[in-house]
């Protein structure tokens, strides 16, 4: 059928098969990949357009609704060579971070903004409550849309004032006009398609039927026969995720076969289609079962389906809780949490000769390099990885997903081939957050001064090793919380369990364990009577302090501070909040506080970054940046701190990102390392480059630089000399930085990490007591983040990992089977999240660039135990399992009812 | 890969029925239902059709076309008695659903959770059938039988919704409760309309949804409202006794324990909301 209507003002024909959905259409025909697809069910918006001038989710439309109506997408929103008022403004609120969503959001506020240009915040909420955001937490959003009339556009910062300008992101045009090519947008039209074919069995044996008859159809149809080496995870030592299972299954949404094929062709065969006999097993589900003295083994050579433990031991604990004037205990569960990136695992592969390029969405190009030459047995040299945008990461695509597949069906077949998860399956593949039991006894002196702890958290790591190793041995070293305890005994532990794999999710762990703490620290400030604010700053880890594992804090410890920033927002709060419940009915308010430190980069491991500055005969400065940026602003903060580094404007650096054929190893975009990490390697290659420079004019240290054109003029007092670039030649500056640790003994002791951010963070909630409801009012967070390279990152950082806090306390579970879409599986959106405060506090860093730490995992940490304090104080009830549902809080309402009369 | 019709008339919306196909009309249930597969059935959309779009007042009360969607009902001028339905149409899902989903994709789609069931069983609506054979009406109750089960017939399409006027000044409400704000499956939700006479309940009927397999109406509570002043004791009167026609039951969205204790207070509250 030929569908005709007008499309950003001009007039499209398209012909197809009329129930093909706008967004393909959009998309796939018409050469508009500004709409993004993030669930094709109506869940996310990111595919938000307006048909006939309103917002519709243009997955939900076929084409042959379209006819002779009025399309308007993301590309037709700039003015030729101009961005649009809402565009301009979102670039210079920061409001797009991965980007994945902005497409959606601006359509959504341009519904809005053509009604009113001066909405209101309850007007914003209701135009965007259909376009979800995982990483912003919408503060920004919002801010930018209720600003459209008037955005700030800050000048760009001169040579040697980059680090902590609120430069906006050098990618974010690319961003706000939709041009941004993520993992989906740019596949090669001639590629062939595949679709994985996944277990809906948590545990099963099966065997293959005849696939004779699938591969007459299909070009090729793979299975755990075709991969080289058929096991891959991050440990060098433990490959032990098949690409495609082999008779054995271990997680619902394991993939066994892989059908490659034209498009249109492999989703047209049905997963009944594919002659797989299964033998279904009883699963191992959760922690229980799989530590039952009689359970059987998930993985055959893992005893006691025991994956690691291990702990921090300092002084005595046990002895030391005898003389507490105060003793709290509590056991703390918490659920599988999905990351939920709007962008689903996506990516194309074409083999080059001897060599496989993989074009993917990833977090980590290196280690996918190394891990996908190993799964084909080829040379690291042999594969090229080309991260596209990256639409969220948060940890999940730390792993490998479409790589290996990809690649291996490229390599045969000799033919781009392509693979993009739909919603429901990336969340069955991907790796989840680890469930947690954390039990937790702390104990305090009649000061409030804590003198003893004894931690153990026990995590369900799901069917594959992934970064359980990793949560396991980061958890003991931040269990006891961000304060100075003499008596310390942490433990933590993962089990292998029929669930899916439990890997990287922001923060590694530690998110549970402060649930844990942070509930033990308001207890033991309620039972001394002492202020729950002031209880945690009396005993804050700070400079001079030595930590459990015996490592003394010799700089940059800002916990006392943040505090001190919050002190004034707190008290106002309880005050509010105490004049509110007077007023007696079935709201309650409550205020809460949480605190958190976070290791900066790898736990005890080695984790460098190499990074390259070059400046070309032609005048081309380029910063060669293996970090990816998944959203967090890495890009920009690169260049702003190699800009400095070298002494000439941020504006003048053109960036490679990513690209393992063109740039070096940064390492993987994890444990909040690349500002602290990356950013120093950056700066250290930007002063080698500025080196070689000052040495080829003879100048002085502090010489100016300026660069026109092949010219570089550098100015030392009076004295001006001019280098011709052409003339001296391609300069290149590098810089490596590993940050300093030492391994951890059987005791845990040791420098896990060179150095830690802190935060304290406040909530104002409102609770319905009559229907257990939670309402989060107010978000106040002061984080040290050693120096703020870029305010405006920072603070999206912070607002974006509060709401991943707010979502894990109130709202997330991952039930595999049951809450498999976006629809049945919640996260916060517009409407949940409040505004979100930030305090930025600078405790200079010495070894970071410019002071930095390292800010991409702390905003979650502390929210869930600030909320859930605020519950507590409103209500009385303690949580002991997240999410705290609204029929989790009644009951807890109705218990304490029945125990006070 | 299926056939494809998009007729303009109702007439040629019929004759496509006579063999087998689905309907199609904002497609907020019908794609998401089809996420990652290919759509080979035959689909009528039945969205061009102009005649069953569009709100009128008949001599009886009001005709909401089938294919209306939730935001044109919310930007209709209409009676306070629709107030209830107009709640309920600006919670289901996000403004992106609304501009899409219709009233009687809500219906045909026969969710428990469906917000749009609850205020329409409260307003007494009829659900207008129509096949080559003719024109029938069932009460909406009796119209969705079960779980995505309906009373429709092969050949049947839904063309509107009536309803009826009422006797007396009505006040009507609708209240829900889900997880968090936007794009939201009901954990629970109530609607109920109150005609008044004399500072009296003349007449009501509250209907709740998303506890039990088909939302239900309360007879129980509705009798006991009947008589009583019109002011705000009006919550007082809900019992649990009168939550007998539920089966709450529980999922991932909430214990079954917790749905009936939160429908007392939803409808309390919704009561209450009615007085001014
Ligand atoms: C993200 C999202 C959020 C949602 N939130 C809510 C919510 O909060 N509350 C809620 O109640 N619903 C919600 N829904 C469901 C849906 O939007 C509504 O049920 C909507 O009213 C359906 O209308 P439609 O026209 O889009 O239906 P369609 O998808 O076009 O059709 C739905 C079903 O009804 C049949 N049908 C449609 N019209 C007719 C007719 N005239 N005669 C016979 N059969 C017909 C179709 O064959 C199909 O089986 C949500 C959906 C999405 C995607
Ligand atoms: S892709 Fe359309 S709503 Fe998610
Ligand atoms: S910026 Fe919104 S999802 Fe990433």
């Amino acid at each position: 059928m030929k569908v005709a209507f007008t499309l950003n003002g001009t007039v499209a024909e398209w012909e197809g098969v009329p129930v093909t959905r706008l967004a393909a259409a959009l998309r796939d025909d018409l050469g508009c990949t500004g709409t993004k697809i993030g669930c094709d069910a109506g869940d996310c918006g990111a595919c938000t357009v307006l048909l006939d001038g309103r917002q519709v989710c243009s997955c939900l439309v076929a084409m042959g609704q379209v006819e002779g109506r009025t399309v308007e997408t993301v590309e037709g929103l700039a003015l030729p060579e101009m961005l649009a008022a809402l565009q301009a403004s979102f670039l210079a609120h920061g409001a797009a971070q991965c980007g994945i969503c902005t497409p959606g959001m601006l359509i959504a506020a341009e519904e809005l903004v053509r009604r009113t240009v001066k909405p209101t915040r309850a007007e914003v909420e209701d135009f965007l409550g259909g376009v979800l955001c995982r990483c912003t937490g919408y503060s920004k959003i919002v801010d930018a849309v209720m600003a459209v009339t008037s955005p700030v556009r800050e000048a760009d910062p001169a040579a040697g004032e980059a680090v902590g300008a609120r430069l906006s992101r050098v990618d974010g045009i690319a961003k706000v006009t939709g041009k941004d090519a993520f993992g989906a947008d740019a596949i090669p039209a001639d590629a062939l398609w595949i679709r994985v074919v996944r277990s809906p069995h948590a545990r099963a044996r099966f065997t293959l039927g005849d696939l004779g008859p699938l591969r007459k159809r299909l070009a090729a149809v793979l299975t755990a026969a075709d991969v080289p080496f058929n096991g891959f995870g991050i440990y060098p030592d433990i490959k032990d995720q098949p690409v495609l299972a082999d008779g054995l299954v271990r997680y619902r949404g394991e993939a066994v076969v892989a059908l490659v094929g034209a498009r249109a062709e492999v989703p047209a065969i049905r997963d009944e289609d594919v002659p797989i006999v299964w033998t279904p097993e009883p699963p191992l589900l959760g922690i229980d079962a799989a530590t039952a003295p009689d359970a059987p083994l998930v993985q055959a050579d893992r005893p006691r389906n025991l994956l690691l433990e291990g702990g921090v031991k300092r002084g005595d604990a046990d002895a030391a809780f005898a003389d507490c004037a105060a003793v709290s205990e509590g056991v703390f569960e918490t659920a599988f949490v999905e990351h939920a990136y709007i962008e689903p695992e996506a990516g194309w592969a074409e083999r080059v000769g001897d060599r496989i390029e993989i074009h993917v969405t990833t977090q980590t190009p290196y280690m996918d390099r190394d891990e996908v030459a190993n799964v084909m047995q080829l040379r690291p040299e042999a594969v090229r990885i080309v991260p596209t945008a990256c639409g969220g990461g948060f940890g999940g695509k730390l792993d490998l997903s479409v790589q290996p597949l990809i690649g291996i069906a490229a390599w045969k077949l000799g033919r781009p081939v392509a693979c993009v998860y739909t919603r429901p399956e990336s969340m069955a593949a991907s790796t989840k957050r680890h469930p947690a039991r954390v039990t937790a006894k702390f104990g305090c002196d009649a000061q409030g001064k804590l003198v003893a702890c004894d931690v153990r958290a026990t995590f369900d790591t799901g069917a594959y090793a992934s970064w359980g190793p990793t949560v396991a041995n980061r958890v003991p070293v931040h269990a006891m919380g961000p304060y100075a305890v003499p008596n310390v005994r942490t433990w933590g532990e993962a089990f292998f369990t029929n669930g899916p794999p439990a890997g990287a999710f922001r923060g590694f762990g530690v998110p549970q364990a402060a649930i844990a703490h942070e509930a033990m620290m308001d207890e033991l400030a309620d039972a001394t009577g002492i202020d729950r604010l002031e209880f945690r700053h009396r005993n804050a880890l700070r400079v001079g302090d030595t930590t459990a594992t015996g490592q003394v804090l010799a700089h940059s410890a800002g916990l006392a501070q943040c505090l001190d920033a919050l002190r004034p927002a707190w008290h106002e709060a309880q005050e509010k909040a105490a004049a509110f419940n007077a007023a007696g009915g079935p709201h309650r308010r409550g205020v809460g506080v949480g605190c958190m430190w976070y290791g900066i980069g790898n736990t005890s491991m080695s984790n460098p970054s190499r990074m390259r500055v070059g400046l070309s005969p032609t005048g081309a400065l380029t910063l060669y940046n293996g970090a990816v940026d998944i959203g967090q602003g890495s890009n920009t903060i690169m260049v702003q701190i190699a800009a400095d580094a070298v002494g000439l404007p941020a504006a003048q650096f053109a960036l490679v990102a990513g690209d393992t054929d063109l740039t070096t190893d940064a390492g993987k975009t994890s444990a909040s390392r690349q500002t602290f990490v990356s950013g120093r390697a950056a700066e250290k290659a930007g002063q080698d480059l500025r080196q070689q420079i000052l040495r080829l004019a003879n100048a002085g240290p502090d010489a100016r630089l300026s660069l026109e054109g092949a010219m570089l003029a550098v100015r030392d007092g009076t004295e001006v000399r001019t280098l011709d670039l052409a003339t001296v030649g391609p300069l290149m500056g590098e810089g490596v930085f590993d940050p300093p640790t030492t391994p951890l003994d059987a005791d845990g002791q040791g420098v896990p990490y060179a150095t830690y951010a802190f935060a304290a963070q406040m909530a104002e909630v409102e609770v319905d007591i009559e229907l257990g409801t939670v309402k989060v009012l107010r978000i106040v967070a002061a984080h040290d983040v050693g120096k703020a390279i870029n305010p405006t990152l920072v603070e999206g950082q912070i607002q974006g990992g509060v709401a991943q806090g707010l979502g894990l306390a109130l709202m997330e579970e991952y039930l595999p089977g049951r809450t498999e879409n976006l629809h049945d599986y919640l996260i916060p959106t517009v409407g949940d999240v409040p505004a979100i405060e930030c305090i930025l506090i600078e405790d200079r860093e010495p070894l970071g660039p410019s002071g930095a730490k390292g800010v991409g995992e702390p905003g979650l940490v502390p929210t869930a135990p600030a909320i859930l304090g605020a519950v507590h104080h409103a209500t009385g009830v303690r949580t002991y399992r997240v999410p705290l549902l609204p029929h989790r809080l009644r009951e807890g309402i109705v218990q304490l009812k029945g125990k006070t009369p | 890969m299926g056939d494809y019709l998009r007729p303009r008339d109702l007439d040629e919306a019929l004759q496509a029925l006579t063999r087998p196909c689905t309907v199609l009309a904002g497609g907020t249930d019908f794609y998401p239902a089809r996420v990652g597969r290919s759509v080979t059935e035959d689909v009528l959309d039945i969205a061009g059709i102009a005649a069953l779009r569009g709100i009128s007042e008949t001599p009886t009360g009001w005709r909401l076309g089938a294919t209306t969607t939730w935001s044109e009902l919310v930007e209709a001028e209409l009676p306070s008695l629709f107030d209830g339905l107009k709640q309920a149409g600006r919670e289901v899902g996000g403004r992106q659903i609304q501009n899409a989903g219709t009233l009687a994709g809500n219906i045909c789609n026969a969710s428990p959770a469906a917000d749009g069931v609850p205020p329409l069983l409260a307003l007494d609506a009829e659900v207008e059938i129509t096949s080559l054979a003719g024109n029938r009406s069932l009460a909406l109750a009796a119209f969705i039988t079960g779980v995505r089960k309906t009373a429709l017939r092969p050949g049947e399409l839904v063309t509107a919704i009536h309803v009826p006027r009422t006797q007396h000044a009505a006040r009507a409400g609708f209240v829900k409760l889900g997880a968090r704000r936007y794009l939201v499956i009901s954990i629970a939700m109530a609607s109920a309309v109150l005609e008044v006479a004399d500072g009296k309940v003349a007449a009501a009927r509250v209907a709740v949804g998303a506890c039990s397999p088909v939302a239900q109406r309360l007879p129980a509570l509705e009798a006991a409202l009947i008589g009583m002043a019109f002011d705000k004791s009006l919550s007082n009167r809900v019992e649990a006794t009168h939550l007998a026609p539920l089966s709450p039951i529980d999922d991932v969205r909430g214990s079954a324990a917790y749905r009936s204790e939160a429908v007392l207070t939803l409808l309390r509250r919704l009561l209450s909301g009615l007085v001014p």
